[in-house]
């Protein structure tokens, strides 16, 4: 490593302070769009008195937050108490150092990215566990031990996953993984891939139906449930830059990143735009948040679509069928490297995986739907017994 | 350093046996948890998340409302009765009228029992539509509340045109109705009918049958019909069990006898069944509103009593109907005084809530959220 000189700390900083705006920004829009989205799924309007559209919300929401009295209660680990929400946002900003933007826009990149990122993403439920325990509320013990429990199964299959990508990029770099996209996405060659770390990055992120360690009707907000003001909205920030973390990792190993479709031909006629150097740059930018937006606009569908698990049905689902088929997909993808098979082998093997398991899942949890159709069917009977029985006695009283 | 100043364990619960295990944890659910639906308050003894025994306490909500009801007079007394089951208030005054008129031998006009009638059933719509929604929140689905609650809003429109207010409504009177219909009534139902039917198929689809909503309700709170005959379960909930019983068939009050409707049952008894028996009956009802808005006679839905101060005659009269959530039984003692002497109500959600430490035995923390959820209580109705 070359000595780190006065120059490379400042840039370090600029670009640190540079990367803690854009994720502040992207939080507000992301905390906009949620409140829109969800809105319009619930037939409501969403924010629509604060600035245009409602565009100021999370900005009021923001100050509002701050503004308010941060309470810490009399029985709490005082010291817990106030360390735990730092751990977790302090994990959330730095998974961000390395997630590249597009080819030139990354804070480090790392060759291990990957490895470094999976490594941060487990730091917050130490944090989680400890906002649980320090706050001394029964709730807050019990979301946070759910958390613990939650997010260390689920883990596992993501892990998995990103070591199968890894495998077919040959590197852990995101930039080269990315670069691997350049003609298919993973989302084609490995679709198991993508659903696999699409379901276990949104019980890692705690997002619905996954949502049971904060489960507000359940255990009240588990590990924040003590906490207010500044203390609870920088656990709020956390969140959100980890759903925007989860989804831009789907669109980098999945979705091609930044490339473009017909990358090539498309830079090909680039040139004859005005030859300005960043707009490749600034349209490859463009392009990535796109594909993130996307996936995150399907986060929030699926919240505004699904009731909740419960912890045995989630680590049930963990154990039994997200791990085994993150396994799975790393047997696929070293026997399409190992014999060097054409790629829609590899696109075949895991749809046949995901079809199965599918099918399987979705067998045992509409079992009981055969049973309801006995009670239908019964009522049936019923009811046209019943009615035989009227119209006989209405032919009777009229002869 | 700090001593560690949180100690979780508990003692064993109450009615375990003298040497059994402490637990690991007491959790105080209530009365301020946002899923007890009021101020029900339950203390869980949790061994990790199963819960091993629990307690229920009631009567944060009591008003003392069979009590003012002795210091009443007769019409009076039709406010304190909105305010039991807040969310079925028709039904509620329904009972109580009929309790006064049975003791009083009224007939009333035939007209105001068709509206009665449509009232009520509209009213048992919009209460399942709220449960729809509750039941919803509390297995984790923040949509189905804002679905059901639009057709719940639409209904409480009509209630509004009709009586002047949305919820208090204080509209019917002994022996008939407080004030004619607006003229447009038929055809305010007529508008609503086709809008409802849409609300209710909307709000069956996005829940019913989601596959994470059926493994959380399915085979959770399981009783058999035995033990909820024996609980004095009525309403959804008993038929939930496979018990066919529906005090408007059983023992038709008002015109229920001139309607055709179904009386749907469940199979297992368990959370899903109680929800389907309840998505069943707001199709059910309304097929009756569409009868009764067919048959609905012309006239006067005045009571002949007028504004009258009421002294029925000395005599015991009990009453009852089926509400949304059950058999409502009002037990009247007249002594011919204009204020009844004594009063006293049947809440279903009382005797539906009184399983709740049987249900909840060696379930799920989760659970016992969306067992509660589907009792569907109304703490006004049980601390009264």
């Amino acid at each position: 490593m070359p000595p780190v000189g006065w120059y490379q700390i400042f840039w370090m900083v600029v670009g640190l302070l540079a990367m803690f705006t854009a994720l502040a920004t992207v939080v507000l829009s992301l905390v906009w769009l949620e409140r829109k989205t969800l809105g319009r799924l619930q037939l409501r309007l969403g924010p629509t008195r604060t600035g245009p559209m409602g565009l100021l919300q999370p900005v009021a929401d923001a100050v509002k937050l701050i503004l308010k009295e941060d309470i810490i209660p009399d029985s709490s680990d005082k010291a817990i108490f106030w360390v735990a929400p730092v751990i977790v946002v302090v994990s959330a900003f730095m998974i961000w150092v390395t997630i590249p933007g597009s080819e030139g826009l990354v804070l480090r990149n790392l060759e291990l990215g990957l490895f470094y990122i999976t490594a941060f993403a487990v730091l917050g439920i130490l944090g989680l566990v400890l906002a649980g325990w320090g706050s001394a509320n029964k709730y807050g013990v019990l979301g946070g031990l759910r958390s613990a429990a939650q997010l260390i199964s689920y883990e596992i299959p993501v892990i998995m996953v990103v070591v199968s990508v890894g495998m077919l990029a040959q590197s852990l770099d995101l930039r080269v993984i990315v670069a691997n996209q350049a003609q298919i996405p993973y989302a084609l060659i490995l679709p198991l891939g993508l659903v696999v770390f699409f379901i276990a990055g949104l019980a890692e992120v705690g997002r619905t139906p996954f949502d049971i360690y904060h489960a507000e009707s359940e255990v009240v907000g588990g590990p924040f449930v003590e906490y207010s003001g500044a203390h609870w909205s920088v656990f709020f920030l956390a969140e959100y830059i980890n759903t925007f973390a989860i989804a831009a990792l789907v669109a980098l190993l999945f979705l091609g990143g930044w490339s473009w479709p017909w990358q090539s031909a498309a830079l090909s006629w680039l040139p004859a735009l005005p030859p300005v150097a960043w707009l490749g740059p600034l349209l490859s930018v463009i392009w990535f948040l796109i594909k993130v937006y996307a996936v995150i606009l399907v986060v929030f569908w699926i919240r505004g679509t699904f009731p909740r698990l419960r912890i045995d049905q989630l680590m049930a689902f963990a154990w039994k069928v997200m791990v085994p088929l993150s396994f799975y997909s790393i047997v696929i993808t070293a026997l399409y490297l190992f014999y060097d098979w054409p790629a829609w082998t590899l696109t075949l093997m895991s749809l046949a995986g995901l079809a199965v398991v599918g099918y399987l899942v979705y067998r045992r949890m509409m079992a009981p739907v055969r049973r309801v159709a006995e009670v239908k069917a019964r009522q049936a009977a019923q009811l046209a017994e019943r009615r035989a029985a009227r119209e006989a006695a209405a032919r009777q009283g009229s002869r | 350093m700090v001593e560690s100043q949180i100690d979780i364990t508990a003692g064993p619960p109450p009615d375990a046996p003298p040497n059994a295990e402490p637990v690991e944890m007491l959790l105080n659910m209530g009365p301020q948890h946002p899923s007890t639906h009021g101020v029900f308050r339950m203390v869980l003894w949790v061994d990790g998340e199963k819960i091993v025994a629990v307690e229920p306490h009631i009567g944060y909500l009591h008003r003392g409302s069979e009590k003012l009801c002795e210091g009443e007079q007769y019409h009076q007394v039709i406010t304190l009765f909105d305010r039991l089951d807040y969310v079925a208030n028709f039904n509620n005054e329904l009972v109580y009228c009929q309790a006064v008129e049975k003791l009083m031998g009224l007939t009333v006009p035939e007209r105001a029992e068709y509206v009665r009638v449509i009232l009520c059933e509209l009213n048992r719509i919009a209460s399942h539509l709220l449960y729809v929604g509750t039941i919803g929140l509390d297995a984790g689905a923040m949509t189905p509340t804002m679905f059901a609650f639009r057709g719940r809003e639409r209904i409480q429109a009509l209630f509004e045109a009709v009586s002047g207010a949305r919820m208090m409504h204080n509209y019917f009177r002994i022996g008939g109705l407080k004030e004619e219909l607006p003229d447009n009534f038929e055809q305010l139902i007529r508008d609503l009918l086709p809008l409802l039917r849409e609300d209710v198929a909307e709000s069956d689809k996005i829940l019913t049958f989601n596959e994470i909503f059926l493994s959380r309700l399915k085979d959770v709170g399981r009783i058999s019909a035995e033990d909820a005959i024996d609980f004095g379960f009525t309403g959804p909930c008993l038929r939930g069990c496979g018990v066919e019983y529906d005090v408007r068939k059983a023992q038709p009050y008002s015109v229920y006898d001139r309607f055709d409707f179904d009386v749907p049952v469940g199979l297992d008894g368990d959370c899903w069944d109680r929800h389907w028996v309840r998505i069943q009956e707001m199709y059910e009802s309304l097929s009756i509103v569409e009868q009764a808005l067919a048959q609905m006679p012309g006239g006067s839905v005045a009571s002949s009593l007028g504004r009258r101060l009421i002294r029925p005659p000395a005599g015991e009269v009990y009453a009852r109907a089926e509400n949304p959530r059950g058999e409502m039984g009002v037990h009247l003692v007249s002594k011919g005084a204009d204020r009844p002497y004594r009063l006293k109500v049947r809440p279903p959600s009382f005797c539906n809530l009184s399983a709740i430490k049987y249900l909840l035995k060696d379930s799920w923390i989760a659970d016992s959220v969306v067992i509660l959820g589907s009792l569907d209580i109304v703490l006004g109705e049980v601390d009264r």
